[in-house]
């Protein structure tokens, strides 16, 4: 029962904090109710019994990334009233990306109602233990070439930010 | 170029040691000599429950002393006050009344003499010029205060008090008390005459 | 254990632990400046009751009556905010720590821990990781040049300690087995203690331990000399004093941890008491005997060592640091291996 309007908070709380992101004039209080948004997500984690990834999405999302996010807008002078005006055909190619977006996520949610419901036969499958056997059991392969994409990106990163030695 | 003493040290910048870099012998070195002082003789005095002793020569608050009898030995000369480098006295003479001789030794006293001690330099020249052994430097200390006001010092609180005297004979000389034995300075007692005095005339 | 009376307990718990913290935190700073003065052949606070005892009420008095200032040009709401974040993160990390052995009553069995979760090591990283925004808001909404440069300075000093910090640990639990703070403490019972296993872990986890805290020399988010006091340059009244407070919340906590995860937390060699209560009782003093030596030992380090230069800090946090506790893992490994651990 209590997890029920748990869950109802939590959505209300994302998808307002969620347009909150999109409408606020500031980019400051943009990050900062992306990162309200990520403590709800964090939450739902949280409903589903699998704390390690509630825990590890509020230390890496809430915790690291939104931390640089912050960090760059604090540099930036957003003292600026005047925005550089966009030209037409940029805010057209936004619009048709936005949209395309769109309608990929209602494609893949069309065939949500035909779902059942799975019920997990372990309920701790979110578990510490059991997360880590399943990740470095049956999907070690994917797990090992996501950490050489981790590396390449990593490289990228470093590559970008060295000076340029003539 | 020469070297003045043989003390000083020729900087050389050399590469340093693997323990140097390591940094933490170095900082746990800190750390014993930190530690030692912990239990070291704290130099703290905790001022009003103890006082450091002064020097013999300390000069602190001024007094306007009395003579044998109990009268003001101050004649409102200004002296003092063209002596002082600090500007700090100033003061206002008037003749002595029929009546006031057990009050005031001359015929002019100092009806106004004030220091203010925010500008006094405690430097003893008021002292020196005095023809009169007038005033002193003590080893007393001027206290604190909220107002600036407060710290000009009247004839309240310089004149010493006729029930106990105060002493001022901590940093008189041998040679100031020779000279003041001397005749022609009968007014200029010593410390000890004075009180001996002043013990026997009441 | 019937749920009324496990609420009212863990309640019970809660107030105790937060009571705990506050009044230890307030007692730091007290003790602080004794042992500044200690450590500088002085005296220190010694007027305000027998050994100026009551200097942190006095001390928290003159707080609360100091004027509450509010720039014009800042952000209200979010300048209020800053402080608020930091004092709540720093009293959430207390709630995984375990502060003495269970108390085995006749009427159940009562944890000397909040809540025993099983990722607690995550969820202290969480919520430390968390801890910067209030800094970092703070020192935002300030609007001023120096909260700003200590707010971001915080930010990338905490960040670039948070690696080290993780990957100190990840060798840690590599020997443990297991994310649960109570488990890991109930598992160096006698001479077990991680630090014999984890020394290069522990000095790792130390130094990042100071960073986090932004304690001496790791305290350039606030430096006085350049900083003006940093990303509390503009606060005044009770909310600096929760900026300063938290610190030391997070000093007192960061203790704990240590003490748990390295040092064996409530446990003792050749200590064996039977008796449950006077064992909970014993295990917890022993706690704080150990939490309060590593608060001793933040202060001896701050009155010793001088403050790092920005890049000295930045090349200390990731070229020393961070391969340091790589390779940590990897000697961890392969003893492991060694010894057909895994």
């Amino acid at each position: 029962m209590i997890t029920k309007y748990l869950f109802f908070f939590l959505s209300v709380l994302i998808i307002f904090s969620a347009l909150m992101v999109v409408f606020a004039k500031n980019p400051v209080h943009s990050v900062l109710y992306l990162i309200v948004t990520f403590f709800g997500i964090a939450g739902h984690y949280f409903l589903l019994n699998a704390q390690f990834l509630a825990a590890v999405h509020i230390i890496v999302y809430a915790g690291a990334i939104m931390v640089l996010f912050l960090y760059v807008i604090m540099m930036l002078n957003l003292n600026k009233e005047v925005e550089p005006h966009k030209p037409v055909w940029i805010k057209f190619a936004a619009v048709v990306s936005g949209g395309l977006l769109m309608v990929t996520l209602v494609g893949s949610l069309r065939g949500a109602e035909a779902m059942t419901k799975v019920t997990p036969e372990n309920i701790h499958i979110g578990l510490v233990e059991n997360l880590g056997k399943t990740l470095f059991g049956p999907f070690l392969l994917p797990f090992e070439i996501s950490s050489v994409l981790f590396l390449a990106a990593m490289v990228g990163a470093v590559m970008l930010g060295k000076r340029e030695i003539h | 170029m020469q070297a003045l003493t043989n003390r000083s040290k020729v900087v050389v910048k050399k590469e340093m040691s693997l323990a140097e870099k390591l940094y933490l012998p170095a900082i746990l070195n800190g750390l014993k000599i930190t530690f030692s002082h912990f239990f070291a003789k704290k130099a703290t005095i905790s001022y009003p429950e103890e006082t450091r002793a002064f020097a013999p020569v300390y000069r602190g608050m001024h007094v306007l002393k009395r003579d044998e009898n109990g009268a003001e030995r101050c004649t409102a000369c200004g002296l003092c006050a063209v002596a002082c480098p600090a500007e700090a006295i100033t003061m206002v003479a008037a003749e002595r009344k029929k009546g006031e001789e057990k009050l005031y030794r001359e015929e002019k006293y100092a009806a106004v003499y004030e220091i203010n001690m925010l500008r006094c330099i405690f430097c003893g020249l008021c002292e020196e010029a005095c023809p009169k052994e007038a005033i002193f430097l003590t080893d007393r200390i001027v206290p604190s205060d909220y107002e600036r006001d407060g710290f000009i010092y009247g004839k309240d609180k310089l004149v010493d008090p006729i029930d106990k005297p105060i002493d001022v004979s901590v940093r008189e000389t041998a040679e100031v008390a020779a000279f003041k034995k001397d005749k022609e300075y009968a007014h200029n007692q010593t410390w000890k005459d004075q009180v001996n005095t002043r013990k026997s005339g009441h | 254990m019937a749920f009324s009376t496990f609420l009212i307990y863990k309640i019970i718990l809660v107030l105790c632990v937060f009571t705990l913290a506050l009044v230890v935190a307030m007692y730091s700073t007290y003790a602080e400046r004794k042992v500044a003065a200690f450590l500088q052949d002085r005296l220190g606070p010694n007027r305000a009751g027998p050994f100026g005892i009551l200097q942190p009420l006095a001390d928290g008095l003159k707080m609360f009556m100091k004027e509450e200032i509010i720039p014009n040009v800042s952000n209200k709401w979010l300048f209020i905010l800053g402080p608020s974040i930091a004092m709540l993160t720093a009293c959430m990390t207390g709630v995984v720590i375990p502060w003495g052995p269970a108390y085995q009553g006749a009427s159940g069995t009562f944890p000397l821990q909040i809540t025993d979760v099983n990722i607690g090591i995550l969820y202290l990283f969480g919520v430390v990781s968390i801890g910067v925004y209030g800094i970092m808001i703070g020192g935002w909404a300030s609007n001023n040049k120096f909260a700003l440069l200590g707010a971001i300075r915080a930010s990338s000093q905490m960040i670039s300690y948070e690696v080290a910090m993780g990957l100190s640990i990840i060798a840690l639990i590599m020997t443990t087995g297991t994310l649960s703070v109570g488990e890991i403490v109930a598992q160096q019972s006698g001479w077990h203690w991680n630090i014999f296993y984890q020394p290069l872990g522990f000095l790792i986890f130390i130094i990042c331990a100071f960073a986090e805290t932004n304690r001496t020399p790791f305290d350039l988010p606030e430096c006085e000399s350049e900083l003006v006091g940093g990303y509390h340059t503009e606060y005044s009244s009770m909310k600096l004093g929760f900026y300063l407070f938290a610190e030391y919340i997070n000093m007192f906590i960061s203790s704990a941890v240590m003490a748990c995860l390295f040092f064996g937390g409530y446990n003792f060699p050749f200590i064996h008491i039977h008796a449950p209560l006077l064992a909970s009782i014993v295990g917890f003093l022993i706690m704080m005997a150990k939490t309060c030596f590593f608060i001793f030992f933040f202060m001896w380090i701050r009155w010793t060592v001088p403050r790092f230069r920005y890049d000295q800090l930045m090349n200390l946090g990731w070229k020393i640091l961070i391969p340091l506790s790589i390779l940590n893992i990897f000697i961890t490994g392969i003893v492991m291996w060694l010894q057909h651990k895994i």
